[in-house]
């Protein structure tokens, strides 16, 4: 099952430089797993005892996955998985 | 509508049907158009509101100096509100920022101090803090932790809504302070309490995200993550494509970050009609698109405006 990865610059050095990874597993926390057999440390990066570090955000297909399930949300094939730090806002809100 | 001053006409905005990007007839958007406001931005609500706040704390006194991070508006409305009240600001901006932003801080008055781009609006809020350290009696409203800004949102753009539109079912904002989310998503959940909150949140290009340590993130004090239904991130390819439609199709020139909240608010739309139900949707229209227009964003294909807007903190 492949799912795709968008690593962001800061968490490159885990990923040989590259951008986009594919990975594969059932829920966001399984892919982590996947992706840190490969890439290893990104794990310990991403989660602190066993959530989401506060400064992490991750998107499944463009939605936040803290209100999809966190690191318990579903995976499918085919999905769209991005990693990017938290920023503060521009001039929106 | 008469007012005895500009800062009491803040506030009242017209909400506008978007009968043509609109999913179905059952199924409406409904645009809040806060570039209606004095300085043509939302922010003159929470500005305002710090301002106010501060005076009747007496933390604000004539003369007083008023220290802000600030990727724009909110520096423009503060800009506005301290030359009518005889207050001095000192903004600090992110050097990324459109050009058209630090005319008209300067314009109203205000003092521009940059921060690196590299980081946006994150470095912005460390280096007001510096400074703040070194002029203690300075006063930093501190838009992303001031109680204030989302208590606006809670007294004005909530009830304005709901009086406006008292079927709504769903209320995008964009996220940034994430006072105009935190404030009116209270107000709107007190009063519907099946309203879904809606968060769209611009993705920048790689060099606003920095390569700071990930322990140095940043979360606005004022984000409850229970006010939300759920949070979208919305890139500047979606924002631009939505932003030129919102003026093709019904008339509205808006700024870039109102394409990003668009495009969650057509997203929510269009599963509203595949489920069958119906729906009154109401986003927020931020600012419109003149502060953009050097930005090139409304120009050339969709690639070139991408490309142009990469590195930019766009809204």
């Amino acid at each position: 099952m492949a799912i795709e990865v968008r690593i962001p610059t800061i968490l490159r050095p885990y990923t040989d430089g590259a951008k986009l990874v594919e990975g594969s597993g059932a829920t966001l926390g399984a892919l982590i797993d996947d992706l840190d057999s490969r890439h290893l440390g990104l794990r310990e990066r991403l989660v602190e005892e066993g959530s989401l570090r506060r400064f992490i955000n991750v998107y499944l297909n463009d939605e936040d996955v803290r209100f999809l399930g966190g690191i318990d949300t579903p995976l499918a094939d085919g999905d769209s998985v991005t990693i990017l730090p938290a920023v503060a806002g521009g001039a929106v809100a | 509508m008469r007012f005895d001053s500009l800062l009491d006409s803040v506030g009242h905005t017209p909400l506008v049907g978007l009968p043509r990007l609109s999913p179905s007839p059952d199924v409406r958007l409904w645009a809040k158009m806060e570039d209606r406001n004095p300085t043509g931005s939302v922010k003159d609500r929470a500005a305002l509101s710090m301002i106010e706040q501060a005076e009747k704390d007496g933390l604000l006194t004539p003369g007083c100096t008023i220290l802000e991070p600030t990727s724009g508006n909110t520096g423009i409305s503060l800009a506005m509100a301290a030359r009518l009240k005889g207050y001095r600001l000192v903004c600090v901006m992110p050097e990324n920022t459109s050009a058209e932003r630090t005319q008209l801080l300067r314009m109203w008055g205000a003092e521009v101090i940059y921060s690196p781009g590299a980081g946006g609006s994150n470095e912005a809020v460390r280096v007001a803090r510096r400074m703040s350290e070194e002029h203690p009696d300075w006063v930093m409203l501190y838009q992303y932790g001031n109680p204030a800004n989302a208590r606006a949102h809670y007294e004005t753009t909530g009830p304005e809504i709901l009086a406006d539109l008292p079927t709504v079912t769903h209320f995008v904002a964009g996220l940034g302070t994430t006072g105009t989310l935190m404030g009116a998503g209270r107000f709107l959940r007190e009063h519907k309490p099946d309203i879904q909150i809606v968060a769209a949140e611009p993705r920048y290009g790689e060099l606003v995200y920095g390569l700071r340590n990930l322990d140095e993130g940043f979360v606005p004090e004022l984000y409850d993550e229970s006010v939300l239904t759920t949070r979208y991130s919305v890139g500047p390819r979606d924002a631009v494509r939505r932003v030129r439609e919102l003026l093709d199709q019904e008339g509205i020139f808006a700024g870039i970050s109102t394409g990003a909240i668009l495009h969650a608010a057509i997203g929510l739309g269009n599963r509203a009609v595949k489920e069958g139900r119906s729906a009154d949707i109401a986003f927020i229209v931020c600012d419109g698109g003149w502060k953009y227009l050097s930005t090139g964003a409304y120009e050339g294909t969709l690639d070139e405006a991408e490309d142009r807007l990469e590195g930019q903190v766009w809204a």
